[in-house]
């Protein structure tokens, strides 16, 4: 046996940190002012895209955008999706992300300090915040104040503007899903689908979450972006930097008076940490908690003007540009930062997929046919001595009118055909057919030919629509007979 | 090992050892987490709970049933139930609709086309084949040659009532002679209706033995099969002149069908099953390329059709 163990009391440790609660103080600056231009133009296009009208004729819905999940059919203006051409979608979406390396490469973490939803959301909420409970130190006192009626009564207020700004953004969600007129009536009739109401009462419930009680947190701890613009960022990528070889050793006003030439230009005011939206103090360096937002640098220009020191202590400035102000040389100019070659290679890139997409969309197909050969089976012998195949035609008229077109066969000089119900008799080289606007258009197709020939005959179904020679479309099919040429 | 009741208690963790100890490695009682504690305990009720409500205890003959009530087979027949049900107003107008103005309603055509071709895979496969292409004795059902007729209500009544059902007196009923075994012909004769028949199908060209045969023919085949050996429905005389044989068109199929005869027998589901999916049948096998159209022969005309679906 062992002697006991001689007693360890190991310090108390906390593996968990509560949040510090970010009280972001308001600025005025040329930046803020650019953040609201955002926001405003993000959120307006996220609400009222749904409401714009755009004619396309009595057979599709008139919504400019719109993702029509039932019938599987995506708008986009005058642009029509259909399921099999998801990858011009695809092809959207590698624009979205070499575009992200663009901006990342050029300006460094834009998307997240601007445009990404979260900060817009972020932002829209703290300026609740403002509105409801004041600014920065109002706000921590309530933090800190017990709770009272008046505290109570400012919360709920709060949180229900929460739970409006919350339920608009679920709610617009889903009116890119339907006609949204016809939606919003539904959906206060209780007529709407399900799946509506869940929809929005997820999205409500992220909203609020996302946006009202985690913000920063999200950027920090949950999303992989920052992780992956950090790796994409190089030394002549803008970021938001603090110049300490100019703000350090920080000193007052006043003991910079009394001591001249020992202090940097930074008086310690903590004014860019006050600022700060993610509620972290710019001053330690480039982290991953920074949303180059450069709130902090309106925030510190506004000090150095009052000080009378020149502007640009916090800057958005490159890693490259940093080492070699910091060695006293020349910096290069923001604009040939921004234009160097791998941002140039990236636009090329991100512009030659864009004029590709176009130029597909502009030349596809509104018009297919598809033959499929029934292969059970896979040929009939006919009383009068002739050979039956039969196909599965599906035409598809991607034009949202109904057209008139001709289906014909191409070689198999002395075949026939007819469709679904007809017999022998009534077969033809070509007939017409109506196929619906915008639809898939399904025929079961008889072809008739003379028992002797080659065992497989290749042959063509040809559609061309009535008055348009140009748009006719083919599909090559074989036909089968059982013994070939004898 | 050592279990004298002095409780010794490791003393960083202040937990009780279990009095096993490896190479100076001991075990201690660590108590199991409450939230642990807990999940075991509710499924320890959560299973007693179940055993109730469903049934779980095996008797001599049964087993519990449990308050619920609910048995697999019972889960079954509720689904089989509820997909009876949403079928149920298509079977009604398929029930109601008169068989050959069924292609009139496309959508109702298209759906017992969808039925007939399950029920064919269940009941029919065996003998016409998965696709419907028959084999030597067993008729291809996707050309354009029928023995009894082609139109829906031929092949409906022919499914209803079968084909040489002894046992049924609606049945399709014709039995050939069989001229050589019973010696109503001799061989040479055979030998020229094979080659009449040979001739008139085509397969070869006239000569001295199918001129003879064809007296042959006149006298004893034409009454059935017609006198140019067209056939005929009524009696499910196979048309001769055209280029499908149910046994083979070849001289010794054909010398051999004259001297034994054949009686295919197709059984009757009128009695196996319900007049709907005879219907559905009726109208896949109408699909396959062969279906006729149906020929109205006006005898009643003050019935009244109910058109509603």
């Amino acid at each position: 046996m062992n002697a006991p163990s001689p007693v360890l009391q190991p310090p108390p440790e906390k593996l968990y940190e509560a949040r510090k609660a970010v009280h972001n103080k308001r600025i005025d600056g040329s930046f803020r002012r650019f953040k609201w231009l955002v926001m405003t133009v993000t959120l307006g296009i996220y609400y009222g895209t749904p409401w714009i009208r755009w004619d396309r004729g009595p057979y599709a819905p008139d919504q400019a955008v719109l993702v029509d999940i039932a019938n599987r059919r995506f708008y986009m203006f005058g642009i029509e999706i259909w399921p099999h051409e998801f990858y011009y979608v695809a092809g959207l979406l590698i624009m979205a992300g070499i575009g992200l390396f663009l901006v990342t490469s050029a300006v460094g973490r834009a998307w997240c300090g601007y445009t990404c939803p979260q900060t817009v959301w972020t932002d829209l909420f703290q300026h609740v915040d403002r509105f409801v409970d004041g600014d920065r130190n109002a706000r921590m006192r309530l933090d800190a104040a017990p709770w009272t009626w008046g505290k109570f009564t400012r919360r709920a207020f709060k949180w229900t503007v929460y739970l409006i700004i919350g339920f608009w953004t679920g709610g617009a969600w889903i009116m890119y899903f339907a006609d949204a007129p016809t939606l919003v009536r539904d959906f206060w009739a209780g007529e709407a689908a399900p799946a509506a109401y869940i929809a929005v009462a997820i999205l409500t419930f992220t909203t609020v979450a996302l946006g009202g009680f985690m913000r920063e947190q999200v950027c920090i701890y949950m999303c992989p972006w920052p992780r992956i613009q950090t790796a994409m960022m190089d030394e002549k990528s803008l970021t938001v930097t603090y110049k300490d070889w100019r703000g350090e050793p920080r000193g007052s006003v006043k003991k910079a008076e009394k001591n001249p030439g020992a202090f940097g230009d930074c008086i310690d005011c903590t004014q860019c940490v006050q600022v700060c939206p993610t509620g972290i103090d710019i001053r330690e360096g480039p982290q991953i908690g920074c949303i180059t937002c450069a709130l902090c640098i309106d925030a510190c220009d506004k000090v150095m003007d009052q000080i009378g020191r020149p502007r640009g202590l916090i800057d958005y400035v490159t890693l490259e540009g940093a080492e070699r102000e910091r060695a006293g040389q020349e910096t290069p100019s923001t604009l040939r930062t921004i234009f160097r070659p791998r941002t140039i290679a990236y636009f090329m890139i991100w512009g030659g997929i864009g004029l590709a997409m176009l130029f597909a969309v502009g030349t596809r197909d509104r018009l297919t046919v598809n033959a499929i050969q029934e292969r059970n089976p896979i040929y009939v012998q006919l009383s009068d001595g002739d050979v039956r195949n039969s196909f599965e035609v599906k035409i598809r008229n991607m034009e949202n009118r109904p057209r008139e077109m001709t289906l014909s066969l191409e070689g198999l000089e002395d075949g026939e055909m007819w469709a679904g119900s007809g017999s022998h008799e009534q077969g033809l080289r070509e007939f017409s057919v109506t196929v619906p606007a915008d639809q898939l258009l399904n025929t079961h197709v008889f072809v008739a030919a003379p028992y002797q020939g080659e065992q497989r005959e290749e042959f063509r179904f040809v559609v061309t629509p009535e008055g348009d020679a140009e748009a006719a479309a083919s599909e090559d099919a074989v036909f089968e007979r059982p013994g070939g040429t004898q | 090992m050592s279990d004298n009741g002095d409780k010794r208690v490791d003393q960083p963790t202040g937990t009780e050892f279990v009095g096993h100890e490896w190479d100076g490695i001991e075990e201690l009682d660590t108590p199991l987490p409450r939230w642990w504690l807990i999940i075991f305990y509710g499924t320890v009720i959560w299973a007693v709970i179940w055993t109730i409500m469903y049934p779980a205890w095996p008797l001599i003959n049964s087993a519990t049933e449990g308050v619920m009530g609910w048995s697999s087979r019972g889960q079954f027949e509720q689904e089989l139930a509820a997909v009876e049900s949403e079928r149920a107003p298509i079977r009604e107008a398929l029930a109601r609709i008169p068989i050959e103005r069924l292609p009139e309603d496309s959508a109702l055509m298209d759906a017992a086309v969808r039925g007939g071709r399950s029920a064919f895979q269940v009941y029919c496969v065996q003998c016409h084949g998965s696709g419907a292409a028959g084999s030597p004795g067993y008729p291809n059902l996707n050309d354009d040659d029928w023995l009894w007729g082609g139109d829906l209500r031929a092949i409906e009544y022919t499914l209803t009532h079968g084909i040489r059902n002894p046992d049924h007196d609606e049945t399709r009923q014709s039995l050939m002679p069989a001229f050589g075994r019973d010696g109503i012909l001799d061989g040479e004769q055979i030998g020229d209706l094979t080659a009449y028949v040979r001739t008139i199908s085509g397969q070869q060209e006239p000569n001295r033995a199918a001129m003879r045969g064809r007296t042959l023919f006149t006298a004893n085949c034409a009454v059935c099969h017609g006198p140019n050996g067209g056939g005929l429905r009524e009696f499910g005389a196979p048309n001769l002149t055209d280029r499908i044989w149910l046994y083979g068109g070849d001289s010794d199929t054909i010398r051999d069908v004259i001297t034994n005869s054949r009686h295919g027998v197709m059984p009757r589901w009128g009695h196996v099953l319900d007049p709907v999916t005879i219907r559905m049948l009726a109208a896949y096998v109408h699909s396959l390329g062969g279906g006729e159209d149906f020929v109205e022969v006006a005898e009643d005309p003050g019935v009244e059709v109910d058109e509603r679906p």
